[in-house]
């Protein structure tokens, strides 16, 4: 099988640097402390200069042969010397462009200063006073696009491969946090007899519980699956984040008397304005996701064998379909799988088909690797696995046998035109390019649009052309006391994001329930 | 959890339970479903029929066939047992109004899911004709629910051993071509009965509306595993249906997606029969120790 560069044309410069020879965390540890007992020894700070001069730390990994066949997780977070050597490469600019970067303003630069001067501690509650959800972000977050673009450090060097490495720090303080024991249960306010729904246990409806919940307030929250956290739950994969630590922030919500409804659709069990009209909940926030599947609308898409990244990952994490003697869930057998897209979710569907055992997974996007979506260290695990790329190419219709069962994909090839509205360069097929790739699996990851569900059994909801829920500054929609927030208002967006639209929503909500306007 | 407070074996492999679920009990409308799962961690979610409710009791009715590991599972189940995760009511709920006669066909345990829908279709004030299907006497289910409700009953079975014997397309084309033709028709159950149905009725052109049970994950549109074709448009059956014109569907997509797990349904079937076996010999054993 391909290492992931022979068979594919690599467009571009290749995003951040991937070493594909793979350094063990032993070693990377070691490098470290080399650089670190190198580093002058008075109380004296480093100049610029000399922090520009250490090296960007690289994520241990597990090893890329065994975990094709492993469910564990890929990244397994720095040491602390890797830690204290990063923290060390931060600038601390006065003007904190990386805070600017992030979605919930985090102060970067005051939790790096405390990391670099050992203290873990205070490190994560500068974090937490922004931000919820840490451990979840500091693995899932696209920080090359977010607190890492603007830093002066990866200006600095031409490349924001060596940015510093914010996300990394920000996981390993969070982690030390929950396995030492130190993460706290927040304090509760008394009760104020007022009672919020919280629709969705993904990280919007997640973040709204536990704000809402904070100020006394009761809270409700209603998820359809049988498993609360939404598409931290279903859709990424535990090699990528732990559904441990996902359970764990349930857990907290709990603990903080946080009421979860499970096998609850709002919408059919029981409809959004009858929580408020009828059952006696005072507000409350939509964070159902955008949990709607885009296909490419091609021929031969209903053939069998052809799967939303959806359903191939709800099998394969939430339903465990990966535990073949154990879970009753089936996955489909494949032996060559096409994945379409080239964010996320097409990382994890490739990453996931390898491990369930296909012998060849191609991953086809239409750009170049330079505009792919996905983070950065999501497409060079994808590589040193052994999915395959195929940039400049795209699906033209889907082929299948006489029982229906796809056979095969035909394909596009495309080059680069002119930037279209988002700034990408806009894919341009070429025409008579066509040729027959053989695959008997098709796992379609081109984004969601928003679920219906909610907007069809809620008369007065506002929508917009393409069905995500209108809001206000304050997150709420054209019903007084219902908030939105999250993919539902974004469209498929990001964990982060979601987070920051809750926390807003959640402010707005404590604010009207307090007597305040709104 | 909801917990089972009636069952009752109607034959060797169709069981009809009552579940408490109040909340599903006061939503639902004909047409709509639930989906099940015996175990959060490692149970496959399965959706199955509402056959009947009762929102005063906050009771649901269910009715399955023993088809595979989870079926065959939540047979052994007894009253009193509870189910971890039930999840309804989903779908969208038939369109009822009076529409004049409806000519209502359902076959198999497709009886289940016509039956409140008939019933809907009778509280709207429509002249009803039922004709059910069975492949043996044994095998009729809701018979005298269905009698009670329509104005003209007809069942066929292929042995011929209640009723008229024959497929149920035979009576369906006869009422089809006299006058006057029935407004509208419902046909449920196997696929191939519903498609048989649908070419029965579209010469005399009556709109045919059939209830599709494709394979679905999450029954919210998440997962899109249920797709089907219909009218060369792909739509999603637990949020776009489960109710469609029939003359529309794509039946052989609709089969052939079906057969997607088929090797694997087949196992767990093979190795549920296995274990019950050995469950049986190891209460034999019990029985002979003492």
């Amino acid at each position: 099988m391909s290492s992931g560069n022979g068979s594919a044309k690599i467009g571009g410069a290749a995003k951040g640097g991937c070493a594909m020879s793979h350094a063990t965390r032993t070693q990377l540890e070691q490098a470290a402390q080399a650089q670190l007992d190198a580093l002058p020894a008075g109380k004296e700070p480093l100049k610029p200069r000399e922090r520009l001069a250490l090296p960007a730390q690289e994520m241990p990994t597990r090893d890329p042969v065994d975990r094709r066949k492993s469910m564990q997780e890929v990244a397994l977070g720095y040491t602390e010397a890797q830690v204290r050597l990063e923290a060390r490469r931060c600038l601390q600019c006065r003007n904190a462009p990386c805070v600017q970067g992030c979605p919930v303003r985090i102060e970067i630069p005051a939790f790096i200063q405390a990391v670099s001067d050992g203290n873990d501690a205070e490190a994560i509650a500068i974090i937490r006073r922004a931000s919820l959800l840490p451990a979840v972000c500091g693995r899932v977050c696209p920080q090359e696009s977010q607190c890492q673009l603007p830093c002066t450090v990866g200006k600095s060097l031409h490349d924001v491969g060596k940015a510093v490495m914010i996300g990394r720090l920000e996981r390993y303080v969070a982690d030390l946090e929950r396995e030492s024991g130190a993460l706290a249960t927040p304090v509760v306010k008394p009760p104020t007899g007022k009672r919020v729904a919280v629709i969705g246990s993904g990280p919007a409806g997640i973040t709204v519980a536990a704000d809402v919940r904070r100020e006394g307030h009761e809270v409700v929250m209603f998820e359809a699956f049988h498993k609360p956290g939404g598409v931290l739950m279903y859709g990424i994969p535990e090699f990528r984040l732990p559904k441990a630590i996902v359970q764990q922030e349930i857990d907290t919500l709990r603990a903080m008397g946080v009421r979860i409804e499970t096998n609850f659709v709002v919408g059919r069990t029981r409809k959004l304005l009858d929580l408020l009209e009828k059952d006696g909940f005072d507000a409350a926030f939509i964070g159902s996701g955008a949990g709607l599947p885009n296909f490419m609308n091609i021929p031969g898409e209903n053939l069998v064998g052809v799967f939303s990244a959806n359903e191939y990952l709800t099998r394969a994490n939430l339903m465990r379909a990966y535990d073949k003697g154990r879970a009753e869930t089936p996955i489909y057998p494949s032996r060559r799988v096409a994945v379409l897209g080239g964010g996320n979710v097409a990382m994890d569907s490739a990453r996931m088909a390898v491990r369930l055992g296909a012998e060849e997974v191609h991953l086809i996007y239409r750009r170049t690797e330079a505009e792919m979506p996905a983070r950065v260290e999501e497409v060079g695990h994808a590589k040193e696995e052994g999915v395959i790329f195929h940039i400049l190419e795209n699906a033209k219709r889907v082929v299948g046998d006489a029982s229906g069962r796809v056979t095969g994909l035909e394909c596009l090839r495309y080059e680069l035109g002119a930037p279209d509205k988002s700034g990408r360069p806009r894919p341009v097929e070429i025409a008579g390019s066509e040729f027959m790739r053989e695959v008997d699996t098709v796992i379609v990851a081109i984004g969601n649009s928003s679920n219906p569900l909610i907007r069809q059994t809620t008369a007065g909801l506002e929508t917009d052309k393409r069905g995500n829920i209108v809001v206000d500054a304050d997150g709420q929609t054209s019903i007084p006391g219902v908030y939105a927030g999250g993919d539902i208002v974004l469209g498929a967006a990001t964990v982060i994001l979601a987070m920051g639209e809750g926390r807003r929503a959640a402010a707005a909500i404590n604010r009207r329930l307090a007597g305040g306007t709104k | 959890m909801p917990l089972i407070v009636f069952k009752q074996q109607l034959s060797e492999d169709v069981v009809l339970m009552r579940l408490d679920a109040p909340l599903i009990a006061r939503e639902r409308r004909p047409g709509q479903f639930i989906i099940l799962q015996l175990d959060d961690d490692y149970g496959e979610r399965i959706p199955l029929t509402i056959a009947d409710a009762d929102p005063v009791a906050g009771t649901i009715t269910i009715l399955f066939q023993t088809v595979g590991g989870t079926t065959h599972r939540l047979a052994q189940y007894s009253v009193g047992d509870t189910i971890q995760s039930v999840l309804g009511p989903l779908g969208t709920p038939t369109h009822i109004e009076r529409f004049g006669t409806v000519v209502c066909v359902g076959g198999g345990i497709g009886i289940a899911p016509l039956h409140p829908i008939v019933k809907g279709l009778r509280e709207a004030g429509n002249r009803l004709i039922v004709i059910l299907g069975a492949r043996s006497k044994n095998l009729l289910v809701f018979e005298n629910e269905m009698r009670a409700l329509a104005d003209e009953l007809i069942v066929c079975t292929d042995d011929g051993s209640y009723g008229r014997k024959g497929l149920v397309t035979v009576p369906l084309k006869e009422i089809c071509g006299g006058a006057p033709k029935p407004d509208l028709a419902f046909a449920i159950g196997p696929p191939v009965m519903m498609r048989a149905c649908c070419e029965a009725t579209r010469p005399f052109a009556v709109k045919t509306m059939v209830s599709l049970n494709a394979i679905m994950v999450d029954g919210t549109g998440m997962c899109g595993g249920c797709r089907v074709t219909v009218g060369g448009q792909t739509k999603f059956t637990c949020v776009d249906g489960p109710e469609f014109d029939g003359h529309l569907v794509d039946f052989d997509n609709l089969m052939q997606r079906l057969r997607a797990y088929k090797p694997h349904e087949e196992e767990a079937h093979h190795k549920c029969h296995l274990e019950m076996e050995a469950q049986k010999l190891a209460a034999r054993q019990r029985a002979g120790a003492l």
